[in-house]
């Protein structure tokens, strides 16, 4: 190509990798923007900024947290037997390998999982049968599980105590 | 677990911008090939770009309609590299090649695949119902090209293509993204039972047999039917594939462990049964020792002549259509890398490394996101396929590594890498837009909830039928 002169050709080749860079730099701008809102959701607390303008943001002072200890059953053919809790997770179901296995014709053979997350447990259930129940609300997705709220499996109904 | 506050936010028209950004790349690349060859600007170009242009903003359409709240970064990365790949190849056609024109159509198929993905799956938990079936249907792509008849033959010294019609297939290509949907299918369900049951041996606890057995299948089909097919590049790709996934799944730094000592130990033991497999290392150690540059089979020249090309370019490149890449063999598709550098000089490349990067940072960060644990490894599983692709490939180009026969993602010539790529990327936009849509909360086996006025819950952004589920679930 004669009818393009060299400087042209060159300006081009080095505006091409401009052109590449200007692109990187356009996404990592647009992802900035995500890595604010991971911030936000992790902490879900107000910034000091947001709570010098707005002063009912400010968070009281959380309350004590008790921790859970023990895992206790409370209806069911298995009533009245505890499980001491420790920092694996425990598997509810019929099946041997379970870590409380469950002699309920109504529980699937590994029919939930009681795992810890912080300082709170947390109940998922493994796609059982006759599902898990949660304070009677049917768990579609893992949910905390707070003291005393009774979990129920089949016809076994379990809580968490400290 | 932890509930996010901030409503979600769509950001379609952000994509749409990125895209127009990522569309003036692929268009600039072309159209400096074209001045810089003898042609200019011809029909051709525009036909091509016209076509790039129009299959782009209808995958963006397609977003909008039906993943509203899928990443708005992923597109326009791979429409960038993909456009930059089609350029490049083009570029390297002599005359009377074909290969541009095949690699644009593939590309549109490739498109319209993923789009279909998309439109008709619409929501990827369903894919956990088809653990097996993966399974089974992997097995069966990788064997394909065992089977004569619709075996294409040893090509390059691999048996890893099929031949459909008029063009060759590389089923295993495909068999990456099934395998993926396996593990992460088991892995989700079985992952308590790998990491509680099982005896404990000295500070190591052993697994099962029998809560391993179908992974161990799984690795046997893959590695097995690819010393048979001599395709070391894949059976490295899926043998990492699975250690990353099984990782992911017990968070036991022992797999990455034993996994690295296997892949050292099974390269040592095919180096030395296989010839291929000796030449590849001897090509790496010695690359540049007269006789195992010219050595006709299995020399080092690829490489070399690679390596000088990169040089060649420097630190700003010859500038697309300028270099001599047609020194290099297989400078469209193995190579290309190497043709990168040449052209685009080590900017330029650092420029594609990035743009992979970005799209794995993006693949992970719907991982992290999405709150099924199905998805969380299905995600994680296919960006960290494409990460391990892009290594093997660069670090093969630029000697770190023994050079395999993988293919680039997006860029390299190759109809059945391309297509299986695009699909990734719809599975990933699907799993990113239900990571960061609002709350979905229908149940991951199909079930419908029991009460569904849930207070303090919003309504699935995709429109899940609440039909009756399809599958029963078992009781065991």
């Amino acid at each position: 190509m004669n009818d393009i002169s060299e400087l042209t050709i060159t300006a081009l080749r080095f505006g091409f990798l401009l052109l590449l860079w200007v692109l990187i730099f356009s996404i990592v701008t647009t992802m900035r923007r995500d890595l604010q809102i991971g911030r936000k959701a992790v902490t879900g607390a107000p910034t000091a900024r947001e709570v010098r303008k707005h002063p009912e943001l400010a968070a009281s002072p959380p309350p004590a947290i008790q921790h859970a200890r023990t895992l206790v059953v409370t209806e069911g053919p298995l009533k009245g037997t505890t499980v001491p809790l420790a920092a694996s997770p425990i598997l509810l179901g019929r099946a041997q390998e379970a870590t409380l296995v469950l002699e309920d014709d109504y529980a699937s053979g590994r029919h939930a999982r009681l795992f810890p997350q912080g300082s709170r447990w947390f109940i998922e259930d493994l796609g059982s049968t006759n599902g898990t129940y949660l304070a009677d609300q049917q768990l579609t997705r893992a949910l905390p599980v707070e003291l005393g709220v009774p979990v129920r499996i089949g016809k076994t109904v379990i809580e968490l105590r400290p | 677990m932890i509930q996010t506050d901030t409503s979600p936010k769509p950001r379609r028209n952000v994509e749409l911008v990125l895209i127009v950004l990522a569309l003036a790349v692929g268009v600039g690349a072309s159209a400096l090939v074209s001045i810089n060859s003898d042609v200019g600007l011809d029909r051709d170009f525009w036909f091509q770009s016209s076509l790039l242009a129009v299959a782009a903003f209808a995958f963006h359409m397609v977003l909008r309609l039906r993943a509203k709240y899928a990443d708005p970064v992923i597109l326009p990365i791979v429409v960038a590299l993909n456009g930059l790949g089609l350029a490049l190849i083009h570029r390297m056609d002599g005359p009377g090649d074909d290969t541009g024109n095949n690699q644009l159509r593939w590309t549109l198929i490739a498109m319209a695949v993923s789009i279909a993905v998309i439109w008709f799956l619409k929501d990827h938990r369903i894919l956990r119902r088809f653990t097996y079936i993966s399974l089974a249907v992997s097995a069966f792509l990788l064997l394909l090209p065992l089977i004569p008849g619709i075996s294409a033959g040893e090509i390059l010294g691999a048996r890893v293509w099929i031949r459909v019609g008029p063009m060759t297939f590389q089923p295993g290509e495909i068999a990456k993204i099934t395998l993926a949907i396996f593990f992460a299918g088991y892995l989700s369900s079985n992952r308590d039972l790998i990491l509680l049951a099982g005896r404990k041996i000295g500070p190591m606890q052993f697994p099962r047999f029998k809560d391993l057995g179908p992974m161990i299948t799984a690795w046997l089909v893959s590695i097995g039917v690819l010393v048979f097919q001599r395709d070391l590049g894949s059976s490295i790709l899926f043998f990492g594939l699975f250690i990353v996934m099984i990782y992911v799944a017990t968070s036991r730094i022992s797999w990455v462990v034993i996994g690295l000592l296997l892949i050292l130990g099974g390269g040592f033991i095919a180096s030395q049964i296989f010839s291929h497999v000796a030449f590849r290392i001897d090509s790496w150690i010695n690359a540049f020792t007269p006789e195992v540059f010219g050595r006709s089979p299995g020399g080092s020249g690829q490489i070399v002549e690679g390596l000088f090309g990169m040089a060649d370019g420097g630190l700003v490149g010859t500038g697309l259509g300028q270099g001599r890449p047609d020194l290099v063999p297989f400078a469209n598709s193995d190579m290309i890398v190497a043709l990168i550098g040449e052209e685009l000089g080590l900017i330029g490349l650092f420029a594609v490394v990035m743009l992979y990067l970005l799209l794995f940072t993006r693949g992970f960060r719907a991982a992290l996101g999405t709150r099924d644990a199905f998805g969380k490894l299905l995600a994680c599983g296919l960006s960290f396929a494409i990460a391990l692709q892009c290594f093997v490939v660069i670090g093969g180009v630029t000697r770190l590594i023994p050079l395999t026969g993988l293919t680039t993602p997006f860029l390299a010539a190759g109809g059945s890498s391309l297509l299986a790529n695009w699909i990734i990327v719809g599975l990933l936009l699907m799993i990113s837009n239900t990571a960061r849509g609002p709350v979905d909360t229908t149940p991951m086996v199909g079930k419908p909830p029991a009460s569904s006025s849930t207070p303090g819950t919003r309504k699935p952004a995709t429109g899940q039928t609440p039909s009756a589920p399809t599958e029963a679930v078992k009781q065991q």
